[in-house]
């Protein structure tokens, strides 16, 4: 728990509302463990980021929080909104208000983006004990959301990411997020393949959307993509913990600086 | 996840359809098959003594013929003929008026949503109940273009010249052990006759329906698209759930003459206790096209191949097959092209899905004769795999006779993966809709060719059939 404690103190957030807290998180991949006691806390409506090097933990913990059934959480507590969320599987968590950009998102031959959307858009708000979104509700918002992002309407009617590029499906998760309005954002890796101007689209997108209502978790290798969505708060991520958390300022330090000198300072074994 | 109480329940217990009525029949024929039955038959139907003879003829020729071993294999040693009703007839003569049909008739027409459908959708309904169409409309403007669209016994009492210079010439009573059955002892099906140049534009649509248990139903299927006509019939089977094994063996033929079109869609649902036997074929003349739509879904075990016969240039075949397969369930479908002339095209595409222990099986022709020069072809087939006991097979037979012909064959098996269930739940579905997402989507390219209100239906079948499945 020193991490946690020094985070709180650092940062003087110890009183503010929490979306997302993880305590001593302990994750195993096919046996082996990735994540080793890891904590955290995610303040309401801000923007956290997660830098680290490869081989961290980095995608592992996006994977857990969002419950992917080959992420065996072994230890620790992650609660959600006050919740916990490890029993529950990976539809209630999405229902709850937790979303994951994926940077590899799947591909599903034969379901339109409009079908799956509308099937998700329902999903959620059924489990919320709303009634199902009306189409021309549901078109006017689609309408909105796509042209925010600059998708072309026939995206509508394309197989979900079945032959996308790389930014199209990027930008095909951005729009996931835009319309199903989560809580909690988790993205994991966007900028990655991403040029210049579709990072600059997809930051657009997540920046509308972050806010009072919408804490964002970005997880990333690079500085480059903070300079579009830009962080509250810096986590770095060593060996499966949080090895130290600052500020914005922290991620210029990484980029210039590298990951050595915190894996030194925080004799993190290499 | 805890399953709930709906998802604890067996699929058998679901089968949507499975209501039945009381039965009410007039005549009901012996259980078992002998030429006493056959002739009883015959003359219920006041039948000429040429259908008589065909029928005592392909009687002899059923009894002759070993059981086939290979499809279904042993399940087909299963069957009981002698525990059957070869005929039944639940109202004396097919009806017109929707008025005249008996309620209780008309109570499991409305179960299955046909007066709806038919204001919506069709042009005209014949929709066969046990063994005789008792409900036939034909809208009057196709009436006046001189289409005929009737049951096949008032078919061959109402234009015996026509009837017979076609019936059975496609499929004769010999070509294999059912359809001699069905040559002996058929009843009600469809007689379509769309004369030159006649575009119909509503699909045509009839419902069929085992009602009686051990009623077999050996419904016969004519259809006669002449020189520049069109044509695009749709066949929906339901049929209630029984304890006992039914037995469906239909024969349908079709013949589509100089430049003509036919499309002939089915979606099957039997409820699971069905042997659903079925010989569909047709022949296409010079650039004729010819299409044939088959959905299974239901029956204990399904075996059907719907056949083009490409007989002169320019003639186009095309066979779209979609099986499912749930648990206890072995579909084996596929298609058969024969390129007969030269310059003819035809394209397989088929489609199955297999769930927990359910089989599905591809079995496909692709034959080219030494004649049939320039001729082109192309076989897809897609296995999609829901859980580890499922089982597909594929056994695509390819005879090419000739050097200079185009042929393309592709099969793939795929599984559902964990990762597409994990990416579409971690947006909020369900792991049951997931599931049909991925089933839907996966025969999408299909299910776009099927009449609006036939891919919903499709859907929602596949739906029902996922919720269930998953734990």
């Amino acid at each position: 728990m020193t991490e946690l404690t020094r985070v709180n103190t650092d940062r003087e957030i110890a009183t503010m509302e929490k979306t997302l807290v993880i305590r001593n998180l302990h994750v195993n991949v096919e046996d082996k463990e990735i994540l080793k006691g890891l904590d955290l806390e995610l303040e309401k409506g801000k923007t956290h980021a997660i830098m680290g090097p490869n081989g961290s933990g980095k995608s592992t913990l996006s994977y857990a929080l969002a419950g992917h059934p080959s992420y065996e959480v072994t230890a620790g507590e992650v609660l959600f909104e006050g919740q916990d969320i490890l029993e529950m599987g990976p539809d209630e968590r999405a229902q709850a208000g937790i979303f994951l950009a994926f940077q590899y998102p799947m591909s599903i031959p034969g379901v339109s983006m409009a079908n799956f959307l509308r099937s998700a858009v329902n999903s959620v708000r059924r489990a919320r004990g709303e009634g199902d979104m009306r189409v021309p509700e549901f078109r006017k918002k689609l309408t909105e959301r796509m042209a925010a992002l600059k998708m072309d309407r026939s995206f509508m009617g394309r197989y979900l990411n079945e032959g996308f590029s790389g930014g199209e499906k990027k930008r095909a998760e951005i729009l996931q997020m835009a319309m199903l309005e989560p809580k909690l954002a988790i993205m994991d890796e966007t900028d990655s393949g991403l040029d210049i101007d579709a990072l600059r689209v997809v930051s657009d997108g997540v920046n509308t959307l972050k806010g009072d209502d919408m804490t964002v978790l970005v997880i990333t290798h690079y500085q480059r993509l903070l300079n579009y969505i830009k962080p509250d708060y810096v986590h770095v991520l060593m060996d499966g913990r949080i090895v130290t958390s600052g500020g914005p300022e922290l991620a210029l330090e990484l980029e210039s600086r590298g990951y050595d000198w915190v894996r030194a300072e925080f004799a993190v074994p290499a | 996840m805890a399953l709930t109480e709906q998802q604890l329940t067996t699929s058998e217990d679901q089968y949507e359809y499975g209501f039945h009525d009381e039965e009410a029949p007039l005549f009901k024929s012996k259980r078992g098959l002998s030429a006493e039955v056959v002739t009883e038959i015959s003359k219920m139907k006041n039948e000429p003594q040429w259908m008589l003879d065909f029928r005592l003829k392909a009687l002899k020729y059923f009894e002759k013929r070993p059981m086939p071993q290979w499809g279904g294999g042993g399940m087909l040693n299963e069957i009981d003929f002698e525990n059957i009703f070869y005929y039944i007839r639940p109202s004396d003569r097919p009806e017109q008026d929707w008025d005249d049909v008996p309620d209780y008739i008309k109570v499991t027409f409305d179960k299955l949503g046909i007066p709806e459908a038919e204001k919506k959708f069709l042009a005209g309904v014949g929709a066969q109940y046990e063994s005789e169409v008792i409900y036939h409309n034909l809208q009057k403007d196709l009436e006046d273009k001189g289409v005929i669209f009737l049951d096949t016994d008032s078919a061959l009492q109402q234009y015996p010249d026509l009837f017979r210079e076609h019936f059975a010439t496609i499929i004769p009573p010999n070509d294999n052990k059912f359809a001699a059955l069905n040559s002996a002892v058929w009843s009600g099906g469809s007689f379509i006759y769309v004369p030159e140049g006649v575009h119909i534009d509503l699909p045509l649509q009839a419902y069929f329906r085992i009602n009686a248990e051990n009623a077999g139903q050996f419904e016969r299927t004519l259809i006669i698209v002449d020189k520049g006509a069109y044509v695009h019939y749709v066949e929906g089977c339901t049929a209630p759930t029984y304890t006992t094994n039914s037995l469906h063996s239909a024969v349908v033929e079709i013949i589509v003459k100089e430049g003509g079109r036919c499309r002939y869609t089915t979606i099957q649902n039997w409820s699971k206790n069905v042997y659903n036997l079925v010989t569909k074929r047709a022949a296409a003349y010079k650039d004729a096209t010819m299409e044939w739509v088959d959905g299974n879904l239901g029956s204990k075990l399904t075996m059907k191949y719907p056949a083009i016969y490409l007989m002169e240039p320019g003639a186009k075949g095309e066979i779209l097959s979609v099986a499912f397969a749930g648990h206890g369930q072995h579909q084996d479908a596929g298609g058969k092209i024969v390129h007969v002339a030269p310059h003819t095209t035809s394209t397989i595409t088929s489609k199955s899905i297999s769930k927990e222990d359910g089989r599905s099986s591809y079995r496909g022709l692709l034959k080219v004769h030494p004649e049939a020069e320039y001729s082109k072809s192309n076989v897809r087939c897609d296995a999609l795999l829901l859980h580890e006991n499922s089982r597909t097979d594929t056994y695509p037979y390819i005879e090419i006779e000739n050097d200079r012909v185009d042929i393309g064959h592709e099969a793939t098996v795929s599984k559902v993966g964990e990762e597409q269930l994990f990416y579409l739940m971690s947006r909020g579905v369900s792991e049951a809709d997931a599931y049909s997402m991925i089933v839907t989507g996966f025969i999408e390219p299909i299910a776009k060719e099927l009449p609006m209100e036939y891919a919903v239906e499709l859907n929602r079948l596949i739906q029902l059939e996922m919720e269930g499945s998953v734990g």
